[in-house]
């Protein structure tokens, strides 16, 4: 036998038909009766059949086999869809239909192929589908057994005409309504489908058997597979050439009628006929369309929503409220939690009201929701409301809105009221002030004054590398907002401005050089103190740091080159990066400059250039505040490390640098440097050996003893500052009960 | 990730509570009652502009050794609360707020929903769905 590729549809199907037709359970088929049947019920020629059965080795074997039953049934399809029977033909025919049995065949198999046909639907069917569009509106006509057809005919009239009965399809449920004015038998027939299907499709085969007695009554279109059996056997001979669309809406009845979710079949047809009048006579014409998503509505369908539609709101480029929707959709008697989510799943735009798209949608979803399918998670791609569809642009916006949430409230809510019009204003405002609060965080109060500082700075030394500091200053606003969350970085903002307002005033108003290397000098443990104690708001601190500082840091470095006294670098050094620990480190470091005695090293690093320049400046202004800010700066930034490494070489022998340099790291290395870099003359002296020691170790030590009392101011500082910093804290959180919503 | 997040009504009774289900849920339903009375103190509080975002947003209500609550407060008085778990790397405030925000649109979605009558318990996938994406995904 050949090898044989079937898809999983057709896998399924056939091994259906297999079972169905093992009767006897012994996995091979013998030619009994079923097969036979069911080669009958393919409504091919005997002669083909024959072949058929040769081709697939049955007749070898005496009996089939499941695979001589496969092929058989892969080559039954291929007659079906006329091409020649080839073996070749069995694995490379694609796209083939399942092949369709019809008459004899049971509910089940019936079922079955529409199973199949439903969910394989959209490969399969629309080859076939189209082939059999323009018939079946005729055929339904003519085909559905005689009386079904004079009353489809009825039915068929009934759909245009007659909007009241139609009426009554949104209230499927309510007796009352079915009766209307819809051809006589349909409504109470239907009435009795519903009875009879009331929830799911359990029986499937004795409902089916008795809907299609009461079938029979309708004419419905897709009654085909259930009263298949009596009906169709009389209707058959009589339309041979209908035969094939006849199994086509045997196949397809599930599928055509309303949203075609589940290949139930039978039941399901029957239900779903219940539900719309005008839909079934729509069936015929919905299995060709249908056939392509199961949700998708027909135009009978639309049409019918349409009307529906006009009832409630007159224009049809408006909405329908959600009151009068709710009123409306109460009637289908659906329970609320379905409704529910039936709303929500159709309203697209989340408005609160229905847009025509959204409102057939919606009763798409009722319809089928009574003729017992499951109501999807999401939206069916079909029920999504079209932009330009049917509605003006009206509509055009409201989907995009679907999108974007925080876009969306302040576009729709404009133009619809029902929704909360207060909570969409507040949105665009979270969504700014949260932008702002969001920026807030750094940056602005940063970069300015650390740029205009470093600007000062720069033009102070005739360097330009001051732009480092700016850099460390532009560094510190990320680290502002990683550390601080918004209520905290709001707090550092506040705290930055108090921090500004002690170091603009020092340091702005003491804009001269004079004046702040003064205050670096006296004050300048108070004033680094009040700038760098606050050190979340680096900002502040750093511009006023940085300009006064620089100028600080340059007096200093002048004063200690002046003085050749490590003092500048001691006071420079405290401040660096991490204030706390500074002062220990730079008590420390200065300690361990101090001890050094080979600072000849002249740091290569440009950092350390600018640091050069930067300390002839310091030598000049030496300002604590400027150290500090130095200090703190270049801690905190890369490109001020270098410089106290090389100065730190300078003063030290060069292995006592080294280790010594890992283990500070370049914060306090800063200070030092920059101080020690003012003190050039004291690498050059090492040359002169126990002189240049000898004055370097009382370099050192001086500028250690500055460097502890520079430590002891600092933290007086920032105890100073601690408390002012609690009492207004206790200052807010006592003024914040006394406001009021 | 949050453990825990409810959505109570103005009169302070719940209209929708889900925890991570492994966990004592009694305790979390527990938490979100106490933190009610933080709720009410910080709207009382806070006066001046309305509609004011910052308001909408009550923030930490406050940290337990297990977890953080965080509150906020509709224009309509309607409350909601997330119960974090302090072990989670620390969420970021804004991460919180827009965690808050989508509460808040999926709590208007449902609103709109016409079969939907306020201060009843909120039924809706939709809801469920963005709530559980909000959860912790484990358990």
């Amino acid at each position: 036998m050949e090898s044989l590729t079937l898809s999983d549809v057709e896998q399924k199907y056939y091994s259906d038909l297999f079972v169905y037709c093992d009767t006897d359970n012994t996995k091979k088929v013998a030619s009994n009766g079923r097969v036979l049947d069911l080669f009958r019920a393919a409504q091919l020629p005997s002669e083909v059949v024959l072949q058929i059965t040769e081709l697939c080795g049955a007749t070898r074997l005496g009996h089939f086999g499941r695979s001589q039953f496969y092929i058989a049934l892969k080559l039954i399809a291929i007659a079906q869809s006329g091409l020649p029977l080839r073996v070749e033909s069995l694995n490379s025919v694609k796209d083939l239909p399942l092949p369709r049995f019809v008459v004899g065949k049971n509910e089940a198999e019936a079922r079955h192929a529409a199973l199949y046909q439903d969910s394989d639907s959209q490969g399969l069917y629309p080859a076939s589908a189209t082939a059999v569009i323009p018939r079946p509106p005729g055929r339904g006509h003519q085909n559905k057994k005689g009386p079904p057809t004079s009353t489809s005919l009825p039915v068929h009239e009934v759909i245009q005409p007659l909007p009241p009965t139609i009426e009554s399809q949104p209230e499927p449920t309510s007796p009352v309504v079915s009766p209307h004015q819809s051809p006589p038998t349909s409504p109470h027939s239907w009435r009795k489908h519903k009875r009879q299907h009331s929830g799911g499709n359990p029986d499937r085969p004795p409902v089916v058997a008795a809907t299609g007695a009461v079938w029979t009554q309708f004419r419905e279109p897709q009654s085909g597979p259930v009263s298949g059996d009596g009906m169709w056997s009389s209707h058959s001979p009589p339309l041979p050439s209908q035969e094939s669309w006849v199994s086509f809406t045997a196949d397809t009845p599930p599928s055509s009628t309303l949203p075609t979710m589940h290949p139930s079949s039978v039941q399901e047809s029957t239900t779903i006929r219940t539900v719309a009048s005008a839909a079934t006579t729509n069936e015929i014409q919905r299995q060709s369309s249908a056939y392509d998503d199961p949700w998708k509505i027909t135009d009978e369908q639309r049409q019918y929503y349409i009307n529906q539609f006009k009832t409630i709101q007159p224009d049809l480029t408006g909405f329908i409220p959600g009151s009068a929707a709710k009123e409306f959709f109460t009637k289908s008697k659906l329970p609320i939690l379905e409704l529910s989510h039936i709303w929500e799943l159709s309203d697209f735009d989340k408005d609160g009201a229905l847009t025509l798209d959204e409102f057939c949608a919606a009763f798409h979803l009722v319809v089928a929701r009574k003729n017992g399918y499951d109501l999807p998670e999401k939206l069916p791609e079909s029920l999504m409301p079209k932009l330009i569809d049917l509605d003006d642009s009206a509509e055009v916006p409201e989907p995009t809105t679907d999108v974007g949430y925080s876009a969306s409230p302040v576009e729709v809510t404009p133009s619809k009221s029902p929704s909360m019009p207060s909570l969409n204003q507040a949105w665009p405002e979270m969504n700014q002030s949260n932008e702002d609060t969001a920026i807030v965080h750094p940056v602005p109060i940063r970069m300015t004054p650390s740029k205009i500082h470093m600007q000062e700075m720069e033009l102070k030394r005739t360097g330009s590398d001051h732009n480092h500091p700016t850099s460390p200053l532009l560094a510190k606003p990320p680290e502002m907002s990683e550390e601080a969350k918004l209520p905290a970085s709001m707090k550092f903002v506040a705290a930055n401005t108090v921090g500004d307002g002690y170091s603009s005033s020092d340091s702005f108003t003491s804009d001269q050089e004079p004046i702040t290397r003064q205050r670096s000098q006296s004050g300048t443990s108070p004033e680094a103190l009040k700038v760098v104690a606050p050190p979340p708001p680096p900002p502040r601190p750093h511009p006023s740091h940085s300009r006064s500082s620089s100028l600080d840091m340059n007096r200093t470095f002048a004063a200690a080159s002046a003085t050749g006294q490590p003092q500048p670098s001691t006071i420079a050094y405290p401040p660096a990066v991490p204030p706390r620990p500074l002062p220990t480190q730079g008590v420390s470091g200065g300690g361990a400059v101090l001890t050094t005695t080979s600072p000849q090293q002249i740091p290569q690093q440009p950092n350390f250039a600018d640091f050069s320049q930067f300390q002839a400046f310091a030598a000049s202004e030496q300002d604590g505040q400027a150290e500090i800010h130095l200090c703190y700066v270049k801690g905190s930034s890369g490109p001020l490390a270098p410089p106290p490494k090389p100065v730190r070489r300078r003063l030290k022998s060069e292995d006592e640098l080294r280790p010594e340099d890992e283990q500070h790291g370049p914060q306090k290395s800063n200070v030092i440097a920059a101080v020690l870099a003012t003190q050039p003359s004291i690498p050059r002296s090492v040359g002169k050996d126990k002189k240049a020691i000898q004055a370097s170790i009382r370099r050192n030590k001086e500028t250690n003893t500055v460097l502890a009392r520079l430590n002891s101011e600092l933290q007086q500082q920032l105890k100073d500052l601690l408390e002012e910093r609690i009492s207004l804290e206790v200052q807010l959180e006592q003024l914040r009960p006394f406001s009021h919503l | 990730m949050a453990v825990c997040i409810a959505v109570i009504a103005k009169e302070n009774y719940p209209l929708y509570i889900r925890s991570v289900p492994t966990q004592n849920e009694l305790k979390f339903h527990y938490t979100v009652h106490t933190s009610l009375d933080v709720v009410e103190e910080k709207i009382s509080a806070v006066g001046k502009a309305l509609g004011d975002q910052r308001e909408l947003y009550l923030g930490l209500l406050y940290p337990t050794e297990d977890y953080k609550v965080y509150g906020y407060v509709t224009n309509s008085k309607v409350k909601f609360v997330i119960v974090v778990d302090s072990s989670n790397t620390s969420l970021r405030d804004n991460e919180i707020r827009s965690m808050f925000r989508k509460l808040h649109n999926s709590f208007t979605d449902v609103m709109c929903n016409p079969f939907h009558n306020p201060g009843d318990p909120i039924q809706s996938k939709a809801f469920d769905g963005i709530v559980s994406g909000m959860m912790v995904q484990t358990g």
